[in-house]
């Protein structure tokens, strides 16, 4: 007897179903990546442990994985406030720069010896510069309708490249002994780290920040007009609401909170201002914000999760020697099956019986 | 069956299919006879298109077969179909149309792998356009073609490919009755030569006009197969809904009031920058609803929208209760009482991904009632007149918090009737208001745009379907091509073929005798 596979829509997803699939998902990029692993000749069960032990065996290790969750948090709210609407700000990298930038230049000329008043200018600054970042994809999307996802992502290496003209430039630590960084801030333009750990006062942002995403989102009228634009752009013009203006409104505000990610960094953590600052957050917030399909407590549990490969993938450069990339090439992994899976929450497969002809 | 009866042309018998649960068609069984226009009628829903679909091999039945010539075949894809001898010509007829009629002819014979036969193509398309007194230009680009030729082309398309069994699928829903009766004589001429024709419709009197035989369909089920002499238009609409309807609406007179909406030389742009409305200019009354007709695409969505402040102008003036609103925000037309009920319901009236609260805030979260703390959303006040208008306009639900995607076709109207309705609007913009509802939906939307109107509404109702436009308008106006053909008032005085030909061009003024000044004047019938 012939059996051949039929693909049927899925006029609706159970719950169950809904929370089953991220697992089902990951579990299929661990097993994909597992392959990939297999192939830089480690052993993968191995290797997975080994990240674990790393990332969650220790109080250390989960401190460590709270210091890489802030920023993945931060800018996931970033990007998934965008993506709320369909914009898809790809730029948040380069937002995040802009933020750290501007911080530093704060640091630079606003010399204060008041905690407080430096640390607010320094995260105004840095809101207003991620936003203004942001802002340009948007007005060009909205004067001219000029895709975003190319310009948010060029402007990612102007960003970068610019921040690096200044930490080899003008804003080179003269006692760095020819290192490109910035001088180290001052004790006042840090952000205070909890216990002995490295854990900042970032996790309060990112915090307040995921619970004004949701307060926004489900309570405002902004919210609301976000979510119809989102959603179907042609009844939201219809029911008056301008798509320009939010376009603008919503680029400025994702540029900032990507700029508060990067001021966070760098004062919270780094406290300097160094080239490759952020290694790739603001892309890895783009999978975050996807994976937890832009829901405010889905980013922080995908963040966590993130956190813990990072953690975990440095433990096992350590350990088993393996390249940046094997980590990177987990994560791809991750993206591409959270994507292939989408197909099942729109199709079932069934399996029928073939009649003879 | 005995051998001195021929086998019918098809035989369906004992067809069942089911989508996720759903049964769209079972235990139907349909016949087509050699020379004969068999009618399927029945409700959106009834199982027409999906039988259709089967028939011509898009879909596979569950159960049931299929005998063409008394010989059983199993159709796994339209090709399959095809070379059975079966033609579908589709309500969206596939044409390309940046190539001519002959080449849109030609596109995916099979027998001409590599170069076109050109001469040998139109040779055979004159000799079809001969037997069948089809006429279109086989040189014309298809882009050039009204609506209804494009249908001609999608038939001799068929034709062409030696269809015995022609499938039309609501085949005048997008013609003018001068067209319709055109298409008929066509029909007629494939009967004739003793092909089989299956005719899908719900309009009941063409289905009289046409048919030899009707099958009725019901919740995917057959209710029977009658004679064209045995059939009535009450008792084909009462097998087709399952119960007695009646056809006349009662419409009481009423005395028009001021004017609320005046739109004057108003020129509108279309989507890729063509002028869609052309110098047009109406009056629309308190307590009045004014038809305007028109084959759909001739600009009656881009005034619409225009009047309803959401598409941009490029001349002319809006005034509503006058108040001058041309460049304004449509959010100001909102504010002015302007209602749409727009053409597309899924695509633009309704957000069908947001639940059934967030559909009734869609055009009305910005007022102060809906509002909290300036900032906020007031979903609690939202939600309390939720129930109110899904209780008043009966909108069947399962609960205010389920997205609208899984309300019905005519729940989903009812719906944005709701909203659109339930605040006397000064001004009712609607278009295709009944389009693709059942039976007892359209009764309901018709019912409810005249009480609006009673209350004190002026109506705007848009529609291709002439028996809407007559049986509820007060006044009659014509569009074609954007521009106004005129404006008939008295609608009992008009006749089908005065408006048929007014929509197909034919300005009003002649119509009129010389004597009278061209403008918005009565007329009399036409004879």
């Amino acid at each position: 007897m012939k059996y051949r596979i039929v693909f049927r829509k899925r006029f609706r997803t159970g719950m169950i179903f809904e929370g089953v699939l991220p697992v089902l998902s990951v579990l299929a990029a661990l097993f994909l990546a597992g392959v990939a692993l297999m192939f830089f000749g480690v052993s993968p069960l191995e290797a997975y442990r080994a990240m674990f032990r790393g990332a969650l065996g220790s109080w250390y290790g989960f401190s460590e994985v709270l210091v890489k969750t802030i920023p993945l948090v931060i800018s996931g709210v970033a990007v998934g406030f965008a993506f709320r609407m369909k914009i898809w700000n790809i730029g948040a990298e380069g937002q995040i720069y802009m933020g750290a930038l501007a911080t530093a230049a704060a640091v630079r000329f606003l010399q204060s010896s008041s905690q407080f008043s430096m640390l607010l200018a320094m995260a105004v600054a840095a809101v207003i510069a991620g936003g203004f970042w942001g802002c340009i994809a948007g007005v060009l999307k909205a004067r001219w309708n000029v895709n975003e996802v190319i310009t948010t992502l060029m402007l990612n290496y102007v960003a970068i490249h610019l921040a690096e003209y200044f930490i080899y430039g003008p804003w080179r630590d003269p006692s760095s002994l020819g290192f490109p960084m910035t001088p180290p801030f001052p004790p006042s333009a840090r952000l205070p780290q909890f216990l002995d750990t490295r854990v900042h006062l970032g996790i309060v942002a990112a915090i307040v920040l995921v619970l004004i995403f949701r307060l926004v989102i489900r309570w405002t009228r902004w919210g609301f007009e976000i979510r119809a634009v989102g959603e179907n752009p042609k009844a939201a013009e219809y029911a008056g609401i301008r798509y320009g203006r939010n376009v603008v409104m919503v680029m400025f505000v994702s540029g900032a909170i990507a700029g508060l990610a990067g001021m966070t960094e760098i004062a919270g953590l780094q406290g300097r201002l160094q080239p490759g600052m952020s290694p790739g957050y603001g892309y890895t917030a783009i999978i975050i914000a996807w994976l937890a399909r832009l829901n405010p407590w889905g980013i922080i549990i995908v963040s966590f999760f993130m956190g813990v490969l990072l953690v975990g993938g440095e433990t096992i450069q350590v350990i088993m020697r393996l390249p940046l990339a094997s980590v990177q090439v987990i994560q791809g992994c991750i993206l591409f099956s959270v994507l292939a899976f989408e197909f099942f929450r729109n199709y079932r497969v069934l399996l029928v019986r073939k009649e003879r002809n | 069956m005995s051998l001195s009866v021929p086998a019918p042309l098809v035989m369906m018998r004992g067809i069942e299919k089911s989508f996720v649960g759903a049964k769209a068609n079972s235990d139907i069984d349909l016949d087509l006879r050699r020379g004969e226009v068999h009618t399927l009628l029945g409700e959106n829903g009834a199982g027409k298109s999906t039988l259709m679909n089967i028939l011509s091999g898009l879909y596979t039945p569950d159960d049931g077969s299929i005998f063409i010539e008394g010989e059983e075949r199993k159709f796994r894809t339209p090709r399959d179909a095809i070379s059975a001898g079966i033609g579908m010509v589709h309500q969206h007829f596939m044409l390309v149309p940046t190539q001519t009629v002959w080449e849109n002819v030609a596109l995916g014979l099979e027998d001409q792998p590599f170069s076109l036969d050109k001469n040998s193509i139109i040779a055979k398309v004159r000799d079809i356009q001969e037997r069948y007194g089809i006429h279109v230009d086989p040189h014309a680009y298809v882009w050039q073609l009204s609506i209804g030729e494009q249908q001609r082309v999608a038939i001799i398309k068929t034709l062409y490919r030696k269809a015995d069994i022609l499938i039309l699928d609501e085949p005048t829903s997008v013609l003018t009755p001068q067209e319709t009766k055109a298409l008929f004589q066509t029909i007629r001429q494939i009967r004739q030569e003793k092909h089989g024709v299956i005719f899908i419709s719900h309009k009941l009197d063409e289905v009289i006009d046409i048919s030899d035989r009707i099958t009725i369909l019901r919740k995917g089920r057959k209710v029977a197969t009658i004679p064209v002499q045995n059939a009535s238009k009450e008792s084909l609409a009462e097998m087709m809904v399952g119960r007695r309807v009646v056809f006349q609406i009662g419409k009481t007179l009423q005395n028009p009031g001021k004017v609320v909406l005046k739109a004057k030389d108003l020129v509108v742009r279309g989507g890729r920058g063509i002028v869609c409305v052309d110098k047009f200019s109406l009056e629309l009354r308190q307590r009045e609803i004014l038809g305007l007709a028109g084959v759909s695409g001739n600009g009656q969505e881009e005034l619409c929208d225009a009047l309803a402040g959401i598409r941009q102008i490029d001349d002319g003036a809006i005034v509503v209760d006058g108040v001058e609103l041309q460049g304004k925000p449509s959010r100001e037309f909102q504010k002015k009482g302007v209602s749409y009920i727009p053409a597309d319901r899924i695509g633009t009236g309704l957000v069908t991904g947001m639940n059934i609260r967030e559909n009734i805030a869609l055009r009305k979260y910005w007022r102060k009632e809906f509002t909290r703390f300036r900032f906020f959303v007031h979903w609690e006040n939202i939600a309390g007149r939720t129930g109110q208008l899904v209780e008043r306009y009966s909108v069947v639900n399962p609960g205010l918090g389920f997205p609208a995607r899984m309300l019905s076709g005519g729940n989903l109207q009812k719906l944005m009737l709701a909203r659109e309705l339930a605040d006397d609007p000064r001004v009712v913009l609607a278009v295709q208001p009944s389009w693709g509802l059942d039976v007892s939906a359209t009764l309901f939307v018709r019912e409810t745009l005249l009480e609006q109107r009673d209350r004190g509404s002026g109506v705007l109702l848009v529609s291709d379907d002439l028996e809407e436009i007559l049986s509820l308008s007060d006044r009659i106006a014509v569009i074609h091509k954007g521009k106004l053909m005129g404006i008939v008032e008295d609608p009992d005085s008009a006749s089908e073929e005065q408006l048929g030909l007014m929509m197909a061009g034919t300005s009003l003024a002649e119509f009129l005798p010389d004597d009278v000044p061209p403008g918005h004047v009565p007329v009399r019938a036409v004879p």
